[in-house]
């Protein structure tokens, strides 16, 4: 193999002199960069083969995406005002209640699932919970919530919440594991009791790194409490997917218009946040 | 550091000055009275009655779960394939979008300042619109079917892949690009010989990191009608047929792990 590679950059070495280089390949392996090229040519021909496409269709919803365009040019936020913002209100409560209770129950599931402080039972578990709670989709849970605590901006922040304890949990168990362990060890030496530990020597190196996450994590639930309500779980999504179905375009485009606008506000501040931090 | 006085006349540390502590006793009182009205809201527009037999429908739920009607895989394959397609096609359109206007929004790459506000414009539209909005836009437009799901897919990743290729090009090394410059190379050149082969990983990088994201995301467009396996769940849903729900869950929950699991070897490779 290194004789091949030595016979191969000599001789890219004398081309080179002759006045013909070229670049370094991205994959160094020939065998890899045209087993990847094939494979992708191939993949690419099954897969447009196997997509539907009604042409027909298509062609008449240019008209509407005309009509679209059009919305946008010209936002209604007032004929339904009432219940924009209401949705804005309930989006933006689910929001708020849904990082505080899912950053408070992430704490305990992250100190779990943090391998040097937690015994492995523990640790196992905990890592469970984080794992189901990241892989399945926030619009999924929802859906089963619904079912379980009926339509409303309830089952949207249990969802919510539900999704913040993976996320954070995750990211907080990540940061544990890589603390300066002097410090515990200086603050155990002192003779302190597992909560005066935690307190003292675990809590101020990750504080900062909790409170820039937990204001990122804000910033996403109210992005995605704006989707859960096409289920039925409240919030401004609902709102929107009434106005899609009614073909009320220039409302609909106002809606995405505020979400755009408090998406905006929310990560021009969150970033603030963060640098203030740390 | 606030030191105050005992009665005695001997210095006493406090961690804060009074200030300080009162600041932040007011802080923490604005904090818990804003959640409890934010709580408030969500309570009074709960149907009280529909929570107190939560547990029970959470159990009848379960309980009608399981065991999964596993035959119904079968109907499943196609769908998933479509999942797929979904994101790797719904990716590849991204990402061929996403690098032209990262280059446009990079403030060492961009021709002018008004073009990289847009192209930044571009990227925050993109990334503050949920691929299931984009989707629910996209099949009142296009009709149902897998391409307004692909379509929606790849208007999310622009933002995405942009946001991330952009910074990557900021933070490029300057000096191969002087050294290109030097010989007299065209701007194309400069670009294509300096700045491209610098952020080549990064991009490949960010590129599977979003199709592992995408194919999450693909499951679920089928709920508003883009395709993929989410048409099988909504159905299934809207017939309460909630042993076929769990093995859709099920299939769902091993795709994205394998897809996970791809991602984070291609990354490791890379890097």
């Amino acid at each position: 193999m290194s004789a091949q590679a030595e016979a191969l950059a000599s001789a890219r070495a004398q081309a080179a002199r002759q006045g013909r280089w070229r670049r370094l390949p991205l994959i160094e392996n020939p065998r890899w960069r045209w087993g990847i090229a094939i494979g992708g040519v191939v993949y690419l021909v099954l897969a447009l083969a196997s997509v539907e496409v009604n042409w027909a269709r298509v062609a008449e919803g240019a008209g509407r995406a005309l009509n679209f365009l059009g919305a946008f040019m010209q936002p209604d936020f007032i004929s339904r005002q009432n219940d924009i913002v209401a949705g804005l209100l309930e989006s933006l409560t689910m929001t708020l209640t849904s990082t505080v209770l899912g950053v408070l129950l992430a704490i305990p599931v992250g100190l779990g699932a943090a391998r040097n402080i937690s015994p492995l039972p523990l640790y196992l578990l905990c890592r469970a919970i984080i794992a189901v709670s990241r892989t399945f989709q926030e619009i999924i849970i929802a859906i089963l919530f619904v079912v379980m605590f009926g339509f409303g901006p309830l089952a949207g922040m249990i969802t919510l919440a539900f999704a913040t304890i993976g996320f954070m949990a995750k990211l907080l168990a990540e940061d544990i594991e890589d603390l300066d362990w002097r410090q515990v060890e200086a603050v155990r030496a002192t003779g302190a009791s597992w909560w005066q530990t935690m307190n003292h020597a675990v809590q101020p190196q990750v504080m900062p790194r909790l409170i820039g996450l937990s204001v990122y994590r804000l910033d996403i639930n109210f992005r995605e409490s704006a989707v859960i309500g096409i289920v039925g779980a409240g919030g401004i999504g609902a709102t929107l997917n009434t106005s899609l179905s009614r073909y009320e375009y220039d409302t609909s485009a106002a809606i995405l218009l505020i979400i755009i606008a408090i998406v905006l506000l929310c990560e021009y501040s969150s970033s603030h946040v963060r640098r203030w931090t740390q | 550091m606030p030191v105050s006085l005992t009665p005695q006349g001997l210095p006493a540390w406090q961690r804060r000055t009074t200030r300080a502590q009162w600041l932040q006793y007011a802080a923490w009182l604005l904090g818990i009275s804003l959640f409890l009205l934010c709580w408030k809201v969500i309570s009074d527009n709960t149907m009280w009655v529909f929570v107190e037999d939560a547990g029970r429908q959470g159990s009848d739920l379960l309980s009608r779960m399981l065991p999964p009607r596993w035959e119904y895989a079968n109907v499943l394959w196609k769908p998933m394939w479509d999942t797929l397609n979904i994101a790797t096609l719904g990716t590849a359109i991204g990402i061929m979008m996403a690098f032209p206007v990262a280059f446009l929004a990079a403030r060492n790459t961009t021709p002018h300042p008004l073009v990289r506000s847009a192209a930044l414009m571009v990227i925050v539209s993109s990334r503050s619109i949920n691929s299931l909005i984009w989707a629910m836009l996209l099949v009142t437009i296009l009709g149902p079917g897998v391409l307004a799901g692909i379509i929606a897919i790849a208007l999310r990743s622009i933002g995405f892949v942009g946001k991330l290729l952009y910074e990557a090009i900021e933070e490029i090394h300057p000096t191969p690009v002087e050294a290109i410059s030097a010989t007299g190379a065209s701007r194309l050149q400069v670009m294509n010989y300096g700045v491209l082969p610098q952020i080549m990983p990064a991009f490949a990088g960010i590129s599977v990191y979003r199709w592992d994201i995408n194919i999450r995301e693909s499951t679920v467009l089928g709920l508003v009608g883009a395709g993929g396996i989410g048409l099988q769940l909504n159905a299934s849903i809207n017939n309460l047929a909630w042993n076929q729900v769990s093995v859709i869950f099920i299939m769902i929950f091993a795709t994205v792990l394998v897809s996970e699991w791809i991602s984070a070897r291609v990354r490791h490779a890379i890097i």
